[in-house]
């Protein structure tokens, strides 16, 4: 009976030995509400088949414009390269637990580099259609194992003014896939539940190529550069972003506190470097790339934005690494900020710091581990297996296929 | 396939915590490696098998009871947003989750706080700065920057003795103001030895009383002389003496000369950190010539000497030391200043002190691992110009600074004339008894001009005319 007891305290000491090994004093372990699966590895875990379109839907469209490769929209491009040359990729439809259709639905570009979304529902329209027509498999469940990736500002609304968007709602035909897409806000009619948020792209190689030595002491308070008042679409003001880009203008131009102005210095990565706190309020669109930037560059987030769903939220603690004030509370933002005690923000810094949190927001080529192409195969592994219910009985159909501003049905 | 899964998703698991105590278990002394990797082995073996028998991670639900929460709550959520996220995961709303109060019960679950469309600009009423926040927010940035500098910066850095010879004269308390602000700012212990020709004074004492530092305050029994050239002499012995005090107290640490009217940079501070025992660095020189005619007319033929000639260490490609970059004499050649209130240039030795660091030990009588190519400073004979007289054998000294490329200090000397006079401790004590008011006063209903019965004022533009017989009145030029 002693023998146990000892072996028990043996145990149990050895426990708590493990626990103090695992915390290093510079980094602290993330884990999200799904657990610390930021460093999971997919492979093994599903199985991706990749439909081969037509190069029109694709190659010949990155040719036309290659500033796709570069635009923060450009997630959907790698995701198909990525997929391509993965271990999760099956060449047998059958063993497949998704399935990617290859559509760069943002790569129709203005002279000024925005995309634009009016082709879009038609084109991927016109891919399903090819798809439902070739392969058995769309048919079978009406998409819902299959996966899009659509990075637009409202995801697969496809516009770029919110209330449009609104209006017209999610594609009719994708309502039963998952999306993968940047938007994310609580209660939208363009966030699907079961869509998997993602950062915006950022390019990995220019953020690594101006990183300044972590001595630097971080002197800036609150950093934030970009426009206060969109004096283009919005001349009255109270429309963009809600009226919080304004509101943090209007209330803390003149507080030294707070570096914040709409000229964009060449040194813009080395001073986010500096400061403690970085600004991300929400524009035309909730999501950001400065939430990337602050992450890679040990910044702590500031998110203004009510109700935002940030990147992989169930994987990632947002709440433990970020400040979240509401819209209301901006004119309290000073208040907010320096009431917050010293201790929790070093413990935000060091999350921040663990470099598994800055490889998940980085989509780097060639693909690394944990990063956000392998966090987003880990969020689809996390989905399945997929329920016995959406496999359709034959000759069952739940998608309405005229549904949607005529416009739409015209063909591609 | 689940329990497949399980199985993966765990081994991959194994491999990161190995990875995460790997470093630590390397770290640790190897003595004690067996017991921790035995501990850890068995416990994760029965982790295992505990974990199979039940079908799900058994390590979760030890975390879950052993686990601290965190003491911050993010105040920012309020209770009707986590009302809606629990409205539309709870299907059936009969059976709602009680913890969580619901204020406004009859909003639907695709109801959306946030609404489309134009908002009011909220402003505060005083959108300024309140200076407690302001404040707080200052020392929120201290506190970051010291835990950055525990974590990035100079890992157990040593005390710096700094020594400075001074003595009391009309720029004596602007230099030495200057050399105790940058002091004080240094984020090591520091001691100052103040070493002052002239005995110790009240002036320099009440001076250095203020920096806060810990200081020595010794006094040397000789005045200062008026030539430069004895000046720098008589600053070398005020500096051995200093060097003695250091052996006799036994301090440990780093020693570096401060001169009163140089100027440092942060960065000196954390690079003289990496010395080993004896180190130099790069003194930017500041020379100032006084006729600018003779600068334009040698800039032609100027190749030699750059525009602020630096004086330090000279490595070569492979950055080891090759020799010495000293100041170029030669231009300067009978135009340089004997005096000290000379208008000329005032040259720096060929090697100034202050470019040179040394580690305590080796000043230390009895140190066991003093190297051999110091020589002893009580074994001296006559004085050393530069420390470098300290060593047999000037090829160990290390360069720092990035191999002397970065300059981190300043030399200038700038002295005021020799019969220049100044307030003691710069306090007018008693008030002046006259004060006449100046003809270009702003405030048009001044009274009208007292009749003057005082000598003319001297200083053109002063207002202020001194006129007590103690106080002596400063002739300007």
């Amino acid at each position: 009976m002693r023998k146990w007891f000892w072996g028990f305290l043996f145990i149990a000491f050895g426990f708590v030995c493990s626990i103090a090994a695992e915390r290093n004093p510079r980094t602290e372990r993330i884990s999200g509400s799904a657990g610390d699966v930021l460093e999971d590895d997919p492979v093994g875990r599903l199985k991706v088949y990749v439909y081969e379109l037509p190069s029109k839907y694709n190659k010949k469209i990155l040719q036309k414009d290659p500033r796709c490769l570069s635009h923060m929209f450009a997630a959907e491009i790698y995701m198909h390269r990525f997929l391509l040359s993965s271990p999760v990729r099956t060449l047998n439809p059958e063993e497949a637990d998704w399935f990617y259709t290859p559509i760069y639905a943002t790569c129709d570009l203005t002279p000024t580099g925005l995309p634009l979304p009016f082709k879009s529902p038609r084109m991927v329209r016109s891919a399903i259609q090819l798809i439902s027509s070739s392969w058995p498999y769309w048919n079978r469940t009406e998409g819902a194992d299959h996966f899009f990736v659509v990075p637009h500002d409202f995801g697969a609304c496809f516009h770029y003014q919110e209330e449009k968007a609104i209006e017209r709602g999610i594609l009719p035909i994708l309502q039963r896939a998952t999306l993968v897409q940047t938007f994310g806000q609580r209660n939208h009619v363009c966030l699907n539940e079961g869509s998997i948020t993602i950062p915006p792209y950022a390019p990995p190689q220019k953020m690594q190529a101006r990183q300044i030595p972590l001595d630097t002491p971080r002197s800036i308070f609150v950093y934030f550069r970009g426009l206060f008042y969109d004096v283009n679409n919005d001349p009255e003001g109270g429309y963009y972003a809600r009226g919080a880009r304004a509101a943090v203008w209007e209330n803390f131009k003149n507080n030294p506190l707070f570096d914040i102005s709409t000229e964009h210095p060449t040194t813009y990565y080395e001073d986010m470097q500096r400061a403690i706190f970085c600004l991300c309020p929400l524009g035309w669109a909730p999501w950001s790339p400065r939430l990337v930037e602050a992450v890679v560059f040990g910044c702590i987030p500031v998110i203004i934005a009510d109700d935002i769903v940030l990147p992989f939220a169930d994987a990632i603690p947002w709440e433990e690494i970020g400040v979240f004030v509401a819209e209301e509370d901006v004119p309290k933002l000073d208040t907010i900020l320096t009431s917050i005690p010293p201790e929790v923000i070093l413990r935000k810094q060091r999350l921040l710091a663990n470099p598994s949190m800055k490889r998940a927001m980085l989509f780097p080529q060639p693909a690394l581990p944990g990063d956000a192409f392998h966090q987003i195969l880990n969020g689809l592994a996390r989905k399945l297996p997929h329920q016995k219910s959406i496999y359709l009985k034959p000759g069952e159909k739940i998608l309405n296929w005229t549904a949607g501003p005529v416009g739409d049905l015209k063909p591609w | 396939m689940k329990l497949s899964a399980l199985q993966q998703s765990y081994l991959g698991r194994r491999s990161n915590s190995f990875r995460s105590s790997g470093p630590l278990d390397s770290s640790s002394d190897g003595a004690f490696k067996s017991p921790a990797a035995v501990f850890w082995l068995v416990l994760h073996g029965l982790s295992c098998l505990i974990s199979l028998l039940l079908g799900f991670r058994f390590s979760r639900l030890v975390f879950l009871l052993l686990s601290t929460s965190s003491t911050y709550t993010s105040p920012f959520h309020s209770p009707t947003e986590l009302a809606k996220t629990l409205d539309i995961r709870s299907v059936i709303p009969a059976d709602p989750v009680g913890n969580v109060p619901l204020p406004f019960p009859n909003k639907t679950a695709t109801n959306s706080r946030v609404v489309v469309g134009r908002h009011g600009i909220r402003i505060r009423p005083w959108p300024h700065p309140n200076p407690v926040e302001v404040m707080k927010a200052h020392r929120i940035i201290e506190r970051v920057q010291t835990e950055q500098r525990l974590q990035f910066g100079v890992k157990d850095p040593r005390k710096i003795i700094v020594v400075t010879p001074t003595y009391v004269r009309t720029f004596h308390a602007l230099h030495l103001t200057g050399v105790m602000h940058s002091l004080m700012l240094v984020p090591y212990d520091l001691v100052w030895i103040v070493v002052e020709a002239g005995g110790v004074s009240n002036e320099t004492a009440s001076l250095i009383a203020k920096s806060g530092l810990k200081t020595i305050h010794v006094g040397f029994n000789q005045r200062m002389p008026n030539s430069w050239e004895e000046r720098h002499k008589l600053e070398s012995k005020m500096r051995l003496r200093a060097l003695r005090i250091i052996r006799e107290k036994k301090l440990d640490g780093i020693v570096m000369f401060a001169d009163d009217s140089n100027m440092h940079s942060m960065e000196l501070f954390d690079e003289i950190q990496n010395v080993k025992w004896f180190g130099a660095v790069s003194v930017g020189i500041l020379t100032h010539s006084v006729n600018t005619d003779e600068m334009a007319g040698r800039k032609k033929d100027e190749e030699e000497n750059p525009r602020m000639p630096v004086q330090g260490p000279a490595c070569n490609a492979s950055d080891m030391l090759a020799g010495w970059h000293t100041f170029n004499t030669l231009p300067f050649a009978g135009k340089s200043a004997v005096y000290i209130d000379d208008r000329a240039t005032v040259l720096p030795r060929k090697l100034e002190w202050s470019g040179f660091v040394l580690n305590t030990r080796l000043l230390w009588k009895d140190s066991s691992d003093k190297p051999k190519w110091i020589k002893d400073i009580d074994m001296l004979n006559g004085d050393i110009e530069s420390p470098l007289g300290l060593v047999n054998d000037p090829s160990v000294v290390e360069p720092l600074g990035n191999c002397g490329r970065q300059v981190l200090l300043w030399w200038i000397r700038v002295e005021a004339r020799a019969d220049s006079k100044f307030p003691p401790r710069w306090i007018i004590d008693p008030p002046l008894e006259i004060t006449v008011p100046s003809k270009r006063t702003p405030w048009r209903d001044a009274p009208p001009e007292l009749p003057a019965n005082e000598k003319p004022a001297m200083g053109i533009q002063d207002p202020i005319v001194k006129h007590s017989p103690k106080r002596a009145s400063r002739s300007k030029h």
